[in-house]
């Protein structure tokens, strides 16, 4: 007869899997607004997030464009769609909302594929340079295609209506007792169900041929080449996938707030997602999920409390404005993590003596500070 | 016709401004192989620490204390965060700088806060007729002190050791530290011309006209990167050229904005992006900079 009873770890593995799904289930219903939309943006950045850290950490392309192909897939989402009485929007072509969805992933997947078409000529830091060019060039488009996005007011979001079921506050009414099931709840239940899915994909591509391949080229792309892989194909797929990624991000952010303004996709933005990969660990699936959250989550929660932080002001009062103290935190923590990743801890030990005179070089065999 | 000489000589005096930043972008790639995304802000701290010097020191003071105060910043910058990081891939002291970037940012953003910071400089909003083209005085002086310093950095990266270091090294960094080139001190002096030059390029910028230091300031300083792609990133010439052109295309793009409404209002500032896109998918090396080895 083989025992019926539990090893301690499977028995506590599934206590937090019961766990995780209760709260899954239940928290919407239960928490303040604040926090069930703060999990919904994050969980939508997250997306976008991982798809960067694809890039950027399995194939090795820096980019600081994601911000763009989030918008992609956010204008294409709001044109696509249809806003019912038009709203403030401007072009529409009307398409059922979970189509429209779908079609706007496989757009910004498209410009993805045109994009790697030009930096396939570029290697290393002229690629990030060209992806600068298009995230500027892109915000200026974008405020300048007043039909498509509504100019610097933006335009509304079509809500997402999934057979009849709508991701709003109406459409149905939902009520569990005393409480509601707001939309932002709705949207709770979906960006989180399409993060597990998309990173499990994600990860899989990741461990797999494709993703072996990328690594390769990542390390050198010469040495890749000379071993057989088709260093175009897996850059090109690279950039498809991250900017798919990017998209449903973007619409997923966009059914967030439910109305877009171009200025939202900016550098600074794809600054905040490079931010959200380095934090993670740059070769890391989940660290980056952990960064889009800190990322998203840490502004958000110091303007809410921002009254009792004795060092912060509120925003415009003068005082340190708790999205400024943010980025403060977010680039230092760069900084540090980079270090702590990459140093080379002689080097490190070399670099402290700044305060000895630079005699230092000269002791050193020349070969061993060949780099710097 | 006066206005087209206004616009050249504006675009000229803000080209050699801009050559400045470029200048120091490509001197500090050429030392240490490092793309410094904190060029914006290294200027807007030069910009700032002026202000705040310039009531003890005076003006001419304050400049002096402020370029000597960001090499040192620059120096220890390197010490402490770049050579350590040496081994690494090249994106990832480009990201670092980013960080860098971000945290300076950050802290000028909340100092400076909504004011607007002038400076107290001789020039002042005079001025000057030439032939019926009135130029601030200010962006004359500007002129000159660039091609001044300009002249200087050239004259001691052609005649001085560490000069010739620093060529050797941009062109090969390897054979130049075997030949004896001392790298650790190649690229301490990248980073002091690289601070001082957008120290000088920062306090140029926020003079008259331009209406003074806010915390947005550091945003002008982003054009420095398609002035280097477009001259080349390695070269000093290309540099110069570089910051020209961006100049000139911006002066002209905005003088004559009428003509290209089409491309929406404030065309003017992406004209040097889709030149920069051109010139990557022409010749990624820009006009002046030298052929990577590799092929695939």
């Amino acid at each position: 007869m083989f025992s019926l009873a539990l090893s301690r770890q499977k028995s506590v593995l599934l206590g937090a899997a019961a766990l995780a799904v209760a709260a899954y289930v239940l928290l919407p219903l239960v928490l303040p607004v604040f926090w069930v939309q703060l999990v919904v943006f994050a969980a939508a950045a997250a997306i976008a997030a991982i798809g960067l850290q694809f890039l950027i950490g399995t194939s090795g392309q820096l980019s600081l464009a994601h911000s763009f192909f989030m918008a992609v897939g956010a204008y294409s989402y709001a044109v696509l769609g249809k806003v019912p009485g038009g709203g403030s929007s401007g072009w529409q072509v009307g398409l059922p909302s979970l189509l429209a969805a779908v079609a706007a992933v496989v757009i910004a997947g498209l410009v993805g594929l045109l994009f790697s078409f030009v930096s396939a000529r570029l290697g290393g830091l002229y690629l990030g340079l060209a992806s600068l060019g298009l995230v500027m060039i892109g915000a200026h488009v974008l405020t300048v295609a007043h039909s498509l996005t509504g100019g610097v007011y933006g335009r509304d979001v079509p809500v997402l209506t999934v057979g009849g079921f709508g991701f709003s506050d109406t459409d149905p009414e939902l009520w569990f007792g005393t409480h509601q099931l707001l939309g932002i709840g709705r949207l709770w239940y979906l960006t989180l169900a399409v993060l597990l899915i998309s990173y499990w994909l994600l990860r899989n591509v990741a461990h797999g041929r494709a993703g072996r391949a990328m690594n390769a080229l990542r390390d050198s792309e010469s040495a890749a080449a000379a071993a057989g892989v088709r260093v175009q194909h897996y850059k090109a797929l690279a950039y498809v996938i991250s900017s798919c990624y990017a998209g449903l991000g973007g619409v997923l952010t966009a059914l967030a707030f439910q109305h877009i303004v171009p200025t939202y996709f900016s550098l600074t933005l794809s600054l905040n997602f490079l931010a959200m990969v380095v934090i993670g660990g740059m070769r890391s699936i989940t660290g980056a999920v952990v960064g889009a959250f800190v990322v998203t989550g840490l502004p958000l929660v110091l303007s809410n409390y921002a009254g009792s932080l004795p060092f912060l002001g509120a925003p415009g009062s003068g005082g340190l404005e708790p999205g400024v103290f943010a980025q403060f935190i977010f680039g230092a923590v760069v900084i540090v993590v980079l270090i702590l990743q990459w140093a080379d801890l002689r080097g490190l030990r070399r670099g402290l003596r700044v305060l000895l005179p630079a005699r230092t070089s000269s002791t050193d065999a020349p070969l061993a500070s060949i780099n710097r | 016709m006066t206005s087209f000489l206004g616009y050249l000589v504006n675009g000229l005096s803000v080209g050699l401004t801009y050559g400045l930043v470029v200048l120091g972008f490509v001197v500090i790639y050429r030392g240490t192989r490092v793309i410094n995304f904190a060029q914006g802000s290294l200027l807007v701290l030069g910009a700032y620490l002026t202000v705040r010097l310039q009531g003890s020191v005076g003006f001419i003071g304050a400049v002096l204390v402020a370029v000597v105060l960001t090499a040192a910043f620059c120096v220890v910058l390197n010490r402490l965060f770049l050579r350590p990081l040496r081994k690494a891939p090249q994106d990832i002291p480009a990201i670092l700088m980013i960080g860098v970037d971000i945290v300076l940012v950050a802290d000028l953003t909340r100092r400076i806060g909504s004011d607007v910071l002038t400076m107290n400089d001789p020039w002042g909003s005079h001025n000057v007729d030439l032939g019926g083209v009135l130029i601030a005085q200010s962006r004359l002086v500007a002129l000159v002190v660039s091609i001044v310093v300009i002249a200087a950095f050239l004259a001691a990266n052609k005649y001085t050791s560490i000069g010739l270091s620093s060529r050797a090294a941009a062109e090969d960094r390897e054979t130049a530290a075997l030949m004896g080139a001392r790298l650790g001190r190649v690229s301490d002096f990248a980073w002091i011309c690289g601070g001082g030059l957008a120290v000088i390029a920062g306090v140029f910028l926020v003079l008259y006209p331009s209406p003074g230091l806010v915390s947005d300031t550091n945003t002008v300083a982003i054009l420095a990167f398609p002035a280097a792609i477009i001259g080349g990133l390695d070269s000093v010439w290309g540099a110069l050229v570089g910051g020209l052109l961006v100049g000139l295309v911006q002066s002209f793009g905005s003088g004559y904005q009428s003509q290209i409404d089409f491309l929406g209002a404030g065309a003017a500032d992406i004209l040097p992006w889709i030149l920069m896109v051109v010139v990557l998918l022409i010749k990624p090396t820009g006009l002046f900079g030298k052929q990577p080895l590799t092929r695939i």
